[in-house]
């Protein structure tokens, strides 16, 4: 499996900035890095990221499984993450949630029709000082209210 | 030695060597810690929190299998906030584990469940649901049932560490962690069931002995695996005189608890349907089941009339039967029939290894040298396929030891995980392999060498001049494939040469040279199948066979007489690394004798004196007659391992090389007895592709 020479370029400076030997401390890394260009982490990619770092593939699955920002299929081209832990949740970030699955339509860890929206419910994002706070791909939205994930959902949609 | 460090446990003082783990300390000065976890040469787990202990001044509970002692630590392993904790653990673990213990194969001999009865976890604050996952068989070896499962790691461990297979890994995360194969929904590994017999509790299971049994219904027999030669104790679960069970749990014999497929579950050829258990006879032209009686006598009528008429004899011996039959065999064809037309099938050049290292001491490696040395030389030999304790104390070694492997082979091994470095050569070049590594091998301390079937006659005598060359200690294994090969050879299956290498005056036919004569009047073969390789070249031989099946030698004989398999006989074996063990009787299969017995019954028929033939006075005369082997009896009696010392001076022969092949089994395949384990056929069928290093 090969990737885009810019990915090929930054995953070899990826797995250079670890001590030789522990190279595996890439893997998260270069899970994320790679799930991005491929859409999603597929049974070939576990089996190239285990290649690349020298480990059995089954500690690729491990680690794919284990954290919920891996994705074993596509998610849509905004993909949308709603934190419920404590701080968000106590600003209602369970309504916020249920909100959100009504505005899109969604369910936890669906695809709209049309691939461009999929929606999460997460784990703590570390953003708990502006709670309730979301996730829209690598970006963070803060103290976000019903009122205000609709402008960004809007904000999204006009974009496309 | 760094100073001891002195602390109390339980109120009582221990001494300790600094970096030694609270829980070990324990464990030495008696005192139990429990842990589901941690497990004695893997790495540090730290996952059960059920070894959790009091220490003074250390404001909250430590988990002992972490906590290295300190000078003045004061612990505390049964106090009541630790026993308070262990109990809450204890309710954790099992909010999802099924109360199935009534049906449950570890019921009896589950960690968890005495842990439970010990601390009384009675009571759950626990109403939800149980989370229940449907039981997965990965492989016909390893079935996996996720809610018995309390995630404390130790599979993965022995299999990545212990095994260098790496084939299961954990997945998911909180209640739905579970463990995974290598391969989605199936295992490729070595099948070696080590994962199996680590958990604390039913999660994995076996094939074989899944719901056939309790455990205290068993008996327990420990005895010799009876496959390759690299001799791991095996303890046999014995039910109705059905063997149900191979494991070492008790950590006896010089494997510790390792054992591969073969030794875990490859004795299921014991009760194989096809196992004869009648004499069998050619009348007509068909065999036929005859009594006992009648074939001992058509066998010993034909046997003195060759005789008395100077007729030529050849004689198989085997690499599985014990000393004792080995022994007596050469005796009654040397003493008895008056030939020396005697040979097996040879695997490695034992001989001139031993002569090349005559009047030397501490040359010989043991089992335990392959955990100890610092560095070992590994020469055209697939360690991890052919030689798999061998393999895994390497591997220990490099993981406790650091110690330096080198390897020499024409593929890829799994020595390579590890190996300082690695030589890849064409079969018969490996000596130039070796050479290229002198600048390296030259700056160890001490060195094990061992080799394969590949270096054999000068080849052998080139390799010990390299290592004295190097000026350092080195000791040797000279690799062989079954698991009395050794024996074979010490015995004196050979035509040249008698018990303990003592050169005979009329050196006999080879094993060649008899199927090829076709003047041959009688071969007679014991527990060996020569015909699978050769073809009978004398056609009015009359061929005798001792065996378990109805090999291709078998089928060709005249008379087949049914042979107890090794785990239903007394004796000893002498394993690759000339460590002599005993071997003991675990079960019986009705209609079959002992390969002694039908000898020594044979000898009575026939009115030889080849003295008394039991197995006790037969290792007597093993004892006093064969150099090297005037081993302590204790050490043999109580089922260990005595090294025997064969090298006491040259051995004048006429080294045969072109006789010395190696069988390469693999991990699932052992000569022609592999093929009657359905355990072992059963994995070479599974689909998708076994492990490869």
């Amino acid at each position: 499996m090969t990737f885009s020479p810019e990915l090929e370029k930054k995953l070899a400076k990826l797995i250079a900035s670890y001590p030789p030997g522990k190279e595996k401390s890439a893997l998260v890394p270069m899970l994320m890095f790679t799930q991005d260009e491929v859409g999603c982490i597929t049974p070939e990619l576990v089996q190239e990221v285990a290649k690349r770092l020298n480990i059995p593939p089954v500690q690729v699955d491990e680690v794919v499984s284990y954290y919920s920002m891996l994705h074993r299929k596509p998610m849509g081209k905004y993909h949308i993450q709603i934190c419920t832990n404590i701080s968000c949740l106590l600003w209602d970030a369970d309504k916020l949630f249920e909100h959100a699955c009504q505005k899109l339509g969604l369910g936890h860890k669906q695809v709209s029709a049309d691939g461009q929206f999929s929606l999460e419910e997460v784990e703590c994002i570390g953003a708990c000082s502006w709670a309730p706070a979301i996730q829209v791909n690598y970006d963070f939205h803060h103290h976000v209210t019903p009122e205000k994930f609709d402008q960004i959902i809007d904000s999204l949609k006009k974009v496309q | 030695m760094a100073d001891l460090v002195t602390l109390t446990i339980n109120g009582k003082t221990v001494q300790a060597p600094p970096g030694t783990l609270v829980i070990d300390a324990a464990k030495r000065a008696g005192i139990e810690i429990p842990a589901f976890c941690y497990y004695e040469g893997f790495s540090l787990q730290a996952a059960c929190r059920m070894c959790l202990v009091e220490v003074e001044k250390m404001p909250k509970l430590q988990a002992s299998c972490t906590l290295p002692v300190a000078e003045g630590m004061v612990v505390k392993t049964e106090s009541d906030p630790v026993v308070k904790a262990r109990k809450s653990t204890l309710e954790f673990l099992l909010t999802n584990h099924p109360l199935d213990c009534p049906v449950c194969d570890k019921g009896g001999e589950c960690e968890l469940q005495d842990m439970v009865f010990r601390y009384g976890a009675a009571e759950s604050r626990f109403t939800e649901i149980k989370h229940h996952v449907d039981e997965k068989q990965w492989s016909p070896i390893v079935f996996y049932d996720a809610p018995r499962c309390i995630l404390c790691y130790r599979c993965i461990r022995v299999c990545s560490e212990g095994m260098g297979v790496g084939a299961l890994g954990i997945v998911n995360r909180g209640v739905y962690s579970e463990i995974a194969p290598s391969h989605g929904d199936h295992l490729e590994c070595d099948e070696c069931g080590a994962c199996i017999d680590i958990c604390p509790v039913g999660a994995l299971t076996s094939g074989t002995y899944r719901y056939q049994t309790r455990p205290w219904e068993m008996k327990h027999v420990g005895t010799i695996c009876t496959f390759c030669s690299n001799g791991c104790k095996t303890t046999l679960g014995v039910r109705n005189e059905k063997i149900v069970r191979g494991n070492n749990r008790d950590k006896s014999g010089i494997n510790g608890e390792f054992l591969c497929i073969k030794g875990r579950f490859a004795f299921d050829f014991q009760d194989h349907p096809e196992r004869l258990t009648s004499p069998l006879m050619r009348i007509d032209g068909k065999l036929q089941e005859v009594s006992w009686a009648k074939a001992l006598e058509a066998v010993a009528k034909k046997f003195a009339e060759v005789k008395a008429r100077n007729g030529k004899f050849g004689i198989v011996g085997s690499t599985k039967t014990t000393n004792e039959e080995n022994f007596f065999l050469q005796k009654f064809a040397r003493q008895g029939l008056g030939t020396n037309n005697i040979d097996h099938h040879r695997s490695g050049d034992v001989v001139t290894l031993m002569d090349a290292l005559a009047g030397r001491t501490n040359a010989l490696a043991t089992v335990e040298d392959c955990y100890q040395m610092k560095a070992a030389l590994v020469v055209g030999a697939d360690l991890a396929q052919e030689h798999p304790l061998l393999a895994y104390q390497l591997r220990a070694n490099f993981r406790h030891h650091n110690a330096r492997v080198y390897t020499v082979t024409r593929g890829p091994v799994r020595e390579d995980q590890y190996s300082v470095s690695r030589v890849r050569t064409e079969p018969g070049k490996e000596l130039e392999g070796v050479e290229s590594l002198r600048p390296m091998l030259s700056q160890e301390p001490e060195l094990l060498i061992l080799f394969g079937s590949s270096i054999k006659g000068e080849d052998v005598r080139r390799l010990v001049a390299f290592a004295d060359s190097l000026n350092i200690p080195v000791k040797y294994i000279c690799l062989v494939d079954y698991s009395n090969s050794r024996g074979a050879v010490d015995m004196g299956l050979l035509p040249d040469l008698g018990p303990g290498y003592q050169p005979v005056d009329n050196p006999g036919l080879t094993l060649p040279e008899m199927m090829a004569a076709t003047d041959l009047d009688v071969l007679w073969v014991v527990g060996a199948n020569p015909l699978a390789r050769y073809s009978l070249a004398a056609a009015n031989a009359f061929v005798v066979v001792q065996e378990m099946f109805l090999t291709e030698t078998a089928q060709r004989a005249d008379v087949v007489l049914p042979a107890a398999s090794a785990y239903e006989k007394n004796g000893t074996v002498t394993n690759v690394t000339g460590q002599c063990q005993k071997l003991t009787a675990a079960a019986k299969t009705m209609g079959t004798k002992p390969d002694l017995e039908i000898m020594g019954l044979l000898a009575k028929e026939m009115k030889l004196n080849l003295g008394i033939w039991t197995v006790q006075s037969v290792f007597e005369q093993i004892r006093t007659q064969v150099r090297g082997y005037n081993i302590p009896l204790p050490v043999v009696a109580t089922g260990q391992a005595a090294q025997t010392s064969p090298l006491n001076g040259r051995i004048p022969v006429i080294s045969r090389p072109d006789l010395i092949q190696s069988a390469s089994n693999t991990l699932f395949t052992s000569g022609s007895l592999g093929r009657y384990s359905k355990k072992l056929t059963s994995v070479l069928e599974y689909p998708g592709e076994l492990y490869r290093p």
